[in-house]
């Protein structure tokens, strides 16, 4: 009976007294700079219990096991975001981003995703149409090295108000022991690191990273002969598939060199830039070469310690049926929708975040059901030195008076002269 | 294999109807833990299974086996199961590379045009090798599951190619070796136009192919944590047995299974 690891080690912890030599094959042992899932073992001090474990899995920096279904997870380099797509971005999957109208947010994501490769050492894969790879790579966001992980979750957040302020919210007596409602997204413990979006990171450190790119307007034209893809995808594709049999990271190097994750980024796919008309046409003559390029990328990552993250403009995207099948072919999906030059941005409503976000998909791994998360109302703001993503709440309508004093300057603006004096007379 | 489920469809591993098409789709909800179920089913009845895993690998159905009481590892040495890797074997295929030869069943991968000649051969192998093994052991009527079939399409395989190899299977697999089929397919959005090349269209063809539908769906009103959706059973009226012919039931995925419950008699609600 294989049980999941996790539970195995949760119950052979607990047994103090036995002396069955249990052999655990626990695949998440020790890996640094990871939080544990499991409980650990060592309150068992007096037991004659010896954990025979094979560490199977080579401790890889920046990653750790998911509580769920022990699939390795690194972070997104938003912990906010992390928290949403339930935990991480599992080893091996494809997250699918849809671009906010100017690809300002999305572009600040894929950064993030960049940045948090370069601070864990991970190995990266950039691949872009428009701006050169080395140009986005120089915008990385730098990192806040202190360790100081409270500090910066404090300063996060929105000031509490305490209860000494005098200038606190009066509410009614019956909801004052009510549980504050938490905006701000976050797991309890840390994983992953923080940014600040204000500064770039240093060259130094940037040029510790081993990078890949891939800039397509200096690509020569292949030709593909009867290939399904066309051939920007199938250049990129082989790219891929050259840095991943080259570097080892489908597996094919011996144990004794140390594992790495490889981390893709490819930008603004599906653009005519890319060779592709699926966003100029309603019905395109490519229809198939992003989905299908899809499926070859998920199949590459299934078999290789890497994670992508793609980023596509799905607002030109006309047949919503393609966009559904390219949702389909990636494991997460999410999207941005940007409130600037929209309605949205003037709505009082929305005064407080940047935009809303939107969990299309979330991936099934390993086990039946997904653990979403409880709400979909979800905005993200982007604040001086943070994105972050919130749940989305209205804010209380504090002054009553002044809201309706607005609401007859507003009347009175629309109306005629004659009330529109009244304010002035008095 | 969701016990559950066997009620209200009135089967069980020990005694199932043979011949029978099923076909699984669902709409803004994920049906894939029916495919589980049904992949569970036939290897606990002792089925010979084809399976065409297109969109997970191998170790993800392992796992969830696994948690369902059945290891497809075991089953797969033992030649119970034969499972078809789609998102491994397509790489090759795709990048044209000469060491991929060898894998005639993904044709349709090679040209745009070339149909699933190719699959339907790799099927009906697996199947027919049914009789002729030694070593003792033989299997029950052939079992053919397919997750997500809707694949080809982004793949680029037309309507009518997928619909006519689904033909083919149903006169191998339910006509001619009693065996059964499951086939599991995602629609699209209600909304979406409806082009002539949609998902939605080879939804409707296989529907009228089918003898039992089950279709997955959200809820109407939106998500909610404790219902992931509602599933509605279909049969196709035949002869002796007089069904009711549509049914709809609110169901909830566990860790280990998943719960079914008629409407508004969720734990949640009451």
């Amino acid at each position: 009976m294989a049980a999941p690891v996790r539970c195995m080690a949760g119950s052979s912890s607990r047994s103090n007294t036995t002396s069955f030599q249990k052999k655990t094959r626990s695949k998440l042992v020790s890996i640094p700079g990871t939080r544990p899932s499991v409980r650990s073992s060592s309150r068992s001090n007096t037991t004659s219990f010896q954990k025979k474990t094979r560490s199977k899995l080579v401790s890889i920096p920046g990653t750790r096991p998911s509580v769920q279904n022990g699939q390795l997870l690194l972070s997104s380099g938003v912990s906010s975001l992390d928290y949403v797509i339930g935990g991480g971005l599992a080893v091996g999957t494809l997250l699918l981003v849809e671009e906010d109208r100017y690809d300002s947010y999305s572009r600040m994501l894929l950064k993030y995703f960049l940045a948090e490769g370069v601070v864990c050492g991970h190995e990266l894969f950039l691949a872009s149409a428009r701006d050169h790879p080395d140009e986005i790579m120089q915008e990385l966001p730098s990192p806040i090295m202190d360790e100081v992980a409270s500090l910066k979750i404090s300063e996060g957040q929105p000031q509490p108000s305490d209860p000494e302020n005098p200038d606190t919210m009066k509410i009614a007596w019956r909801y004052q022991n009510q549980p504050r409602v938490q905006t701000a997204l976050a797991s309890s413990l840390r994983f992953g690191h923080y940014y600040d979006v204000s500064k770039t990171m240093e060259p130094e450190l940037r040029q510790t990273a081993k990078c890949h790119s891939f800039y397509q307007l200096q690509e020569t034209p292949v030709t593909t002969g009867s290939s399904p893809l066309p051939s920007p995808y199938h250049a990129l594709l082989k790219s891929i598939q050259t840095v991943i049999r080259k570097e080892g990271f489908d597996g094919s190097t011996p144990q004794s060199k140390t594992r790495n994750v490889l981390r893709l980024g490819l930008h603004s796919l599906g653009s005519a830039l890319w060779g592709d008309d699926v966003c100029c046409k309603d019905n395109p003559a490519h229809c198939h070469a992003l989905s299908t390029f899809l499926y070859a990328l998920r199949g590459l990552l299934r078999t290789s310690l890497s994670v992508a993250m793609v980023t596509v403009p799905s607002h030109l995207i006309q047949n919503r049926a393609v966009m559904g099948r390219i949702i389909r072919l990636s494991d997460t999906a999410i999207a941005l929708e940007s409130f600037r030059g929209s309605e949205k941005e003037t709505n009082p409503l929305y005064k407080d975040y940047h935009g809303l976000l939107h969990v299309r998909q979330l991936p099934h791994l390993n086990c039946l059901s997904c653990e979403g998360p409880d709400t979909k109302d979800l905005a993200f703001k982007l604040k001086r030195k943070q994105f972050t993503i919130e749940r989305l709440h209205l804010p209380p309508d504090l002054s009553e008076t002044v809201s309706r004093v607005s609401k007859t300057e507003l009347a009175a603006g629309c109306g005629t002269t004659a009330t529109g004096n009244k304010h002035l007379d008095f | 294999m969701f016990p559950e489920l066997n009620n209200i469809l009135n089967s069980t591993p020990d005694s199932f109807k043979s011949s029978d098409f099923i076909l699984v789709s669902d709409r803004q909800a994920d049906a894939s833990f029916l495919i589980h179920h049904y992949l569970s089913f036939y290897l606990r009845a002792g089925c010979k299974v084809c399976f065409l895993g297109l969109v997970q690998s191998f170790s993800h159905y392992s796992a969830v086996g696994q948690r369902l009481g059945v290891s497809l590892a075991q089953a797969r040495e033992k030649g119970q199961l034969v499972f078809l890797e789609g998102l491994k074997d397509s790489i090759g295929a795709i990048l044209q590379e000469e060491s991929s030869q060898g894998t005639q069943h993904l044709s349709y991968l090679r040209s745009p045009g070339a149909g699933l000649k190719g699959l339907f051969r790799f099927v009906e192998s697996s199947v027919r090798q049914n009789g002729d093994h030694d070593d003792g052991e033989s299997w029950g009527p052939p079992v053919l599951l397919i997750d997500d079939l809707s694949v080809l399409l982004s793949l680029g395989v037309t309507v009518g190619a997928i619909l006519d190899f689904t033909l083919y299977c149903q006169a191998t697999m339910c006509t001619e070796l009693q065996g059964n089929m499951v086939i599991l397919v995602r629609c699209e959005e209600e909304d979406a136009d409806d082009d002539e090349e949609g998902a939605n269209l080879l939804q409707r063809g296989l529907v009228h192919q089918c003898n039992l539908a089950l279709h997955v769906e959200g809820l109407p009103t939106g998500y909610c944590r404790d219902i992931h959706g509602q599933m509605q059973v279909w049969w196709r009226q035949s002869g002796e047995t007089m069904y009711n012919p549509r049914k709809t039931f609110h169901f909830k995925v566990h860790d280990k299974g998943a719960s079914f419950f008629a409407r508004g008699t969720s734990s949640a609600v009451l």
